[in-house]
């Protein structure tokens, strides 16, 4: 889960530059917009979800967060045009210009995304003693995904598919991970109750 | 035994003259810009703009020191073959500066013109008035700007021009959002029926398909303009119906005499635009959707 998240968070960043540049071109202040946004929407998720997973942490939390990304993305495919537009229109030096740009469309997602491995780590970890051991684990697990999904998009993906076909796959695996999440909490909540009922009998 | 002689001096006549060249050229100024590492050598009177030396790039622009008006390339020659389409142009765009030579020439032929350049690279317009000649004009402004949006605006104030050139294509890296379909429609929003648009492509590789197939779906039918001694394809179109052969032959030949002092050899052109399809019409077009247009030209 943490690898699709790291996966998509690096998916939807390379194509990023190629969403804005229809509207704000290719310059490298473009890049820094959005380096820029995914940097801080991260920085802000990571402090959400530590505090986040000091109350009641559950799965069924951790699985909104996979589909909460997801629904936060569409607007990437579906609104981009009718966002980048009037900020084009308002906005003629294209650093300011894209970075309002890669704001509206990146943030909310990105930082939904961030929530992920701070929650995940509080999951996980069952004594004090392996909290960094597992908070390692995950970091390496996620940004492993992440270099991935960098690869596989400037690579491969941009070559076989177009942009919002892109960005639908990221979209679909995000809801997949939510969906196998919730899946496995209450099949194994079953078994778990199963499992104490038969040792109750015995 | 006396001609292979003559050919091993020849050879070896012709190796010295190269690595010559090759020593006596003189780095006289280096820079490294936001986009690329800039190096201005000169050879004699040869003075070029070099941009990525050291990825072996080639010259981006050539000037003579004792001859400026003079265009060394043929690609650079070739951008005035539009001149065939329309002969007067009151306002000309330039997309993409380098050393200067496309706008220093338009000026000079149409000093009325307006002439408004795009370059994206700021470092690029200082060498270019530091080392090329090249200077803004009441009529001639440089806009640092990325060539997409510039268009783009332009076309949303309804502004037009009559002459077009896109030569932001140079250089290792393509910018892929200046190669799709939708681009092309926002150059057509600025063009009147009679504007001409010259581009400079690339002529190899896979892209040149999807280039051409791009071109085709947004202008219709377009000329095709390639000579033996380049590697440079420079498509040519407008709006209107492309001008019979005739027609560019009188042309030609009424420009072929103001042309003469930049050595662009204007008569020569007619017989080289071509409107035959020499590419593989299958390939996809470029859109903004789909248009990996750097990992296109590898393969």
């Amino acid at each position: 889960m943490a690898f699709a998240s790291g996966f998509c968070i690096m998916t939807v960043e390379m194509l990023g530059a190629r969403i804005l540049s229809p509207y704000f071109g290719g310059s490298l202040s473009v890049w820094g917009s959005i380096i820029t946004i995914f940097m801080l929407a991260l920085a802000l998720g990571y402090l959400w979800g530590g505090k986040l997973s000091a109350r009641k942490p559950s799965a069924i939390t951790f699985a909104g967060f996979f589909i909460g990304a997801a629904v936060f993305s569409i607007p990437i495919i579906v609104f981009s045009d009718a966002i980048m537009e009037p900020i084009f229109m308002a906005l003629e030096d294209p650093r300011y210009g894209s970075l309002f740009a890669a704001i509206f469309l990146f943030f909310i997602p990105t930082s939904i995304l961030g929530m992920i491995s701070p929650y995940a780590v509080r999951l996980m970890v069952q004594n004090e003693a392996h909290s960094g051991q597992m908070a390692g684990l995950l970091y390496f697990i996620s940004t492993l995904g992440s270099a991935a999904g960098t690869l596989g998009t400037s690579f491969y993906f941009v070559l076989w598919f177009e942009v919002n076909q892109i960005l639908w796959g990221a979209i679909f695996t995000l809801l997949l991970a939510g969906l196998v999440i919730l899946v496995a909490h209450y099949f194994g909540k079953d078994k778990r109750a199963a499992h104490a009922e038969a040792v109750n009998h015995a | 035994m006396r001609k292979s002689m003559l050919f091993v001096f020849a050879i070896s006549a012709l190796l010295c003259s190269v690595l010559a060249g090759v020593v006596a050229a003189e780095t006289i100024h280096e820079e490294r810009s936001k986009y690329r590492d800039i190096t201005v050598t000169e050879i004699g009177n040869r003075r070029c703009l070099l941009f990525n030396v050291h990825r072996g790039d080639r010259n981006q622009t050539c000037v003579l020191v004792n001859d400026k008006q003079r265009l060394v390339f043929d690609y650079t020659r070739m951008s005035f073959a539009g001149l065939l389409l329309n002969d007067c142009p009151e306002s000309i765009l330039v997309i993409g500066l380098g050393g200067g030579s496309i706008p220093l020439t338009f000026a000079d032929l149409f000093p009325d013109a307006r002439i408004d350049v795009v370059e994206i690279d700021e470092a690029v317009v200082s060498v270019a008035e530091e080392f090329f000649f090249f200077e803004e004009t009441a009529n001639m402004t440089v806009y640092v700007d990325d060539g997409r949006p510039f268009i783009k605006r332009a076309g949303i104030r309804r502004e037009k021009y009559d002459y077009i050139v896109l030569d932001a294509f140079s250089g290792d890296y393509i910018p892929e959002h200046m190669l799709t379909r939708e681009f092309l429609d926002e150059v057509r929003n600025i063009m009147r029926p009679e504007s001409v648009l010259v581009a400079n492509t690339f002529s190899t590789s896979r892209l040149y398909d999807h280039e051409s197939v791009t071109y085709q779906r947004a202008f219709g039918e377009f000329f095709n303009f390639k000579l033996p001694t380049t590697g440079n394809r420079i498509i040519i179109t407008q709006l209107e119906p492309l001008p019979p052969r005739g027609q560019l032959v009188e042309k030609a030949q009424s420009f072929a005499g103001r042309l003469e002092k930049y050595g662009i050899p204007i008569l020569q052109y007619p017989s080289r635009l071509s409107t035959r399809v020499d590419w593989d019409m299958s390939r996809r077009q470029l859109t903004d959707q789909y248009a990996p247009a750097n990992l296109l030209r590898d393969n």
